[in-house]
């Protein structure tokens, strides 16, 4: 009878492996692993919300993905009207609107994917509370998502570049890694934030403000010039200024030797995803019960 | 060489009733809670209360233990609260056991409710690919069942219009028809066949008997005793967090529906001193019997019951009437009956052992369990000389037989009663009222 059984269980199966896998279930107790492996292998699932993500996102709306350049693009006409023709704020030499727009697309992104990330798990409470899958893959498949609007809204940058007839230095090709930077930092907070707003729904309404605030701690209407060593590499701490001045140096070839302050900032976001993840992990066996 | 499927040992689940019910709480709700938990403490230290925890939390499982065997298909009932979710919840990994341990052999596929995670913006197709790497379906396995997917929830046509226009028909069978097909080696099903709608529901309960018989292994919670009895050879009835019965499905079934009660389609009482009555009547028994005299736990809709009451008259020259009551699992009075036409009716009755029956016709009672209550009084003076509350239970069943009042409509039909009624039809080819025309009433 055993084997009987056995043979239709491998019909049945859809595992590839000739193993069946064993899941064993307790009670898990203080700090836990982060189970990367499991993460893995929901990837299809992180794909699928993400696809979800951007498909939805515009949906019923006349302007659609315009909305990705409409945030940056005004905010820079603001910012250039009022504290670059009015204050007068300096900007490296660089004619202010490109100067404050360079820095407004990574922002816009990060504030976007922190945003989103943050009400990821309270936005998805029926998910949660009815089927399993890694909870990481929510706030990590709202960051994702918000690539898609970062890259209109750099297009719309190298076409102001080419307007103002600036070239990108070599430097361009750290790009990438300055938008991962934005990526991780977006996530770590959205990490710490997503699972505290589980518990305690204020994380809602206190996150739009301290995006505000964190937008006048990162040098977006002002050059980070202004300040003096050291205290720039302690300012360095907000690893949106890594990401700002990357950006810049990268883009404008604005010549503020941004490397200390780069690696500062990554030190800092990977500080915040690895606390995020762990401190996530250790709640996440809790938002089933409470979201 | 090891065929388990699920191994649960001494799992436990404990919820704070104040976390369940608030849902969530606001910042400043912890922080006076802090702030007020030392007092708290003491007042209840100085009220001798051994401990605050213990008034805020409830254990929604204790000390769960059992094994499924691979292909064994196993039913879950219990009543509102038993734990029979959190059960679910538990092994689908949703949420953390407080204590315990459980293991799971295979790749496990849970369905807690269909259609979690579609979006009414996204269409039809785009809806079946995320619907199904939520239920933890690969893209590939996807893209391989998608037409069957489509036909089996019928929806061919508008497969990519999005789901916000569907109607709610559609839309349920659409998330049904992706659940159907998740083929996991277990399967995890809480209650999915309670919604939706119509004929589809025979087809879902014909999809879960085919998922019984491919050998794969099914925990199925369900409040519909019927189906639990046609799709599992085992059942599981959990009460308060434990369990309370495990064992063949129809007994653990028959244990349930007069669960707290200790009641069984039959019941005796041997000693006639610790019998329900006075000194001038007392109930010795009360029996469920079949048309043809079998003591059953489960009826056939179609078929008569008769309800049994013997007791022995103790002291002559009573009038005495046997009745009952007979009450659905809600409580609800379905009827009160009592013997109007026997010879005895009216006449004084000599000490002795009787046995009434009752027959209660076939195509009367709906489907579900029914408890009998019954009573021997005299009406004039009214004496109740007995009132035994849930004596007996029995429950109706109503298989897709087609020639009860169902007919072939596999769904939950609500109501008490499920009479079996003569239907007519009158018919006219050319579409006018045919009552109107008879009567010679014109409607305009």
């Amino acid at each position: 009878m055993t084997t009987v059984q056995a043979e239709i269980t491998s019909q049945v199966g859809v595992s590839s492996s000739s193993k069946t896998p064993v899941t064993i279930i307790h009670p898990s107790r203080g700090w836990i692993s982060l189970n990367l492996r499991d993460l893995w292998e929901y990837r299809e699932l992180l794909y699928f919300l993400t696809w979800r993500d951007i498909k939805v996102r515009y949906k019923q709306t006349v302007l659609g993905a315009a909305w990705a350049i409409i945030q940056p693009f005004f905010t820079m006409v603001v910012f250039s009207l009022f504290f670059g023709q009015l204050a007068k704020v300096p900007s490296d030499g660089i004619p202010y609107p490109i100067f404050s727009y360079a820095a407004l697309v990574p922002w816009t992104f990060f504030a976007n994917g922190l945003n989103q990330s943050s009400n990821s798990l309270v936005g998805s409470a029926n998910l949660i509370a009815k089927v399993y899958f890694p909870r990481l893959v929510m706030p990590l498949s709202a960051v994702i998502s918000s690539v898609v609007d970062f890259v209109l809204a750099f297009a719309v940058l190298l076409g102001m570049m080419a307007f103002y007839g600036l070239w990108p230095t070599s430097a361009v090709i750290w790009l990438p890694l300055l938008l991962l930077l934005a990526l991780v930092t977006a996530l770590g907070v959205g990490l710490w934030l997503s699972a505290m707003n589980v518990q305690f729904r204020d994380v809602r309404y206190a996150v739009p403000f301290l995006i505000q605030f964190w937008m006048f701690a990162t040098p977006i209407a002002y050059p980070s010039s202004l300040l003096s060593q050291p205290w720039r590499t302690i300012y360095a701490l907000n690893p949106m200024v890594g990401v700002v001045e990357g950006f810049r140096w990268a883009l404008l070839g604005i010549q503020t030797s941004p490397g200390p302050v780069i690696i500062v900032s990554a030190l800092a976001a990977l500080a915040t995803l690895v606390s995020g993840a762990f401190y996530f992990r250790r709640m996440e066996k809790t938002f089933a019960d409470i979201v | 060489m090891d065929d388990v499927a699920i191994r649960v040992e001494d799992l436990s689940k404990l919820y704070r009733i104040g976390g369940k019910q608030e849902r969530y709480k606001t910042l400043r709700d912890t922080l006076t809670d802090v702030a007020a938990a030392p007092f708290r403490r003491l007042s209840s230290v100085i009220r001798g209360q051994s401990s605050a925890v213990s008034n805020e939390t409830i254990w929604a499982l204790k000390d769960i233990s059992f094994e499924v065997r691979r292909g064994e298909v196993v039913g879950i009932i219990g009543r509102n609260g038993a734990g029979k979710t959190t059960l679910l919840k538990i092994l689908s990994r949703i949420t953390e056991p407080t204590e315990g341990y459980a293991e799971i052999h295979g790749r496990v596929g849970s369905l807690l409710e269909v259609g979690t995670g579609f979006h009414p913006e996204l269409t039809g197709r785009e809806n079946i690919y995320l619907n199904g790497a939520i239920l933890g379906m690969k893209k590939t396995e996807i893209e391989h069942k998608f037409d069957e997917i489509v036909a089996f929830a019928g929806v061919e046509k508008f497969i990519d219009t999005p789901v916000k226009h569907y109607s709610s028909g559609m839309y349920v069978r659409l998330a049904f028809a992706v659940a159907a097909h998740l083929e996991p080696e277990i399967l995890l099903v809480d209650e999915v066949l309670a919604v939706g709608d119509a004929s589809f529901q025979k087809k879902c309960l014909n999809k879960m008997q085919d998922v019984g018989q491919e050998g794969r292994t099914v925990l199925f919670v369900s409040h519909n005793m019927p189906a639990i009895t046609r799709l599992c050879q085992r059942t599981i009835l959990l009460d308060e967090g434990k369990v309370l019965r495990d064992g063949p499905s129809h007994q653990v079934v028959s244990v349930y529906l007069g669960s707290g009660l200790g009641t069984t389609a039959a019941r005796e009482w041997p000693d006639l001193s610790k019998a329900p009555g006075n000194d001038i009547v007392r109930l010795r028994a009360v029996r469920v019997r079949t048309e043809d005299g079998r003591v059953i736990e489960a009826v056939d809709i179609r078929k008569p019951v008769r309800i049994e009451i013997e007791f022995d008259v103790l002291k002559s020259g009573f009038v005495l009437v046997p009745n009952f009551f007979c009450h659905n699992e809600e409580g609800v009075i379905v009827f009160g009956a009592s013997d109007h036409d026997s010879e005895w009716r009216r006449r004084p009755r000599p000490t002795g052992r009787f046995i009434s029956t009752a027959w209660i016709p076939g195509n009367l009672l709906s489907e579900g369990s029914f408890i009998i209550s019954p009573a021997v009084s005299t009406m004039d003076p009214v004496i109740v000389h007995f009132y035994e509350r849930d004596a007996v239970a029995f429950q109706v069943i109503d298989g897709l037989h087609g020639d009860s009042a169902r007919g072939d409509y596999a769904g939950h039909i609500p109501g008490v009663v499920r009479p079996l009624l003569r239907w007519t039809t009158q018919f006219n080819p050319n579409g006018q009222g045919i009552s109107a025309i008879s009567t010679g009433v014109t409607i305009s």
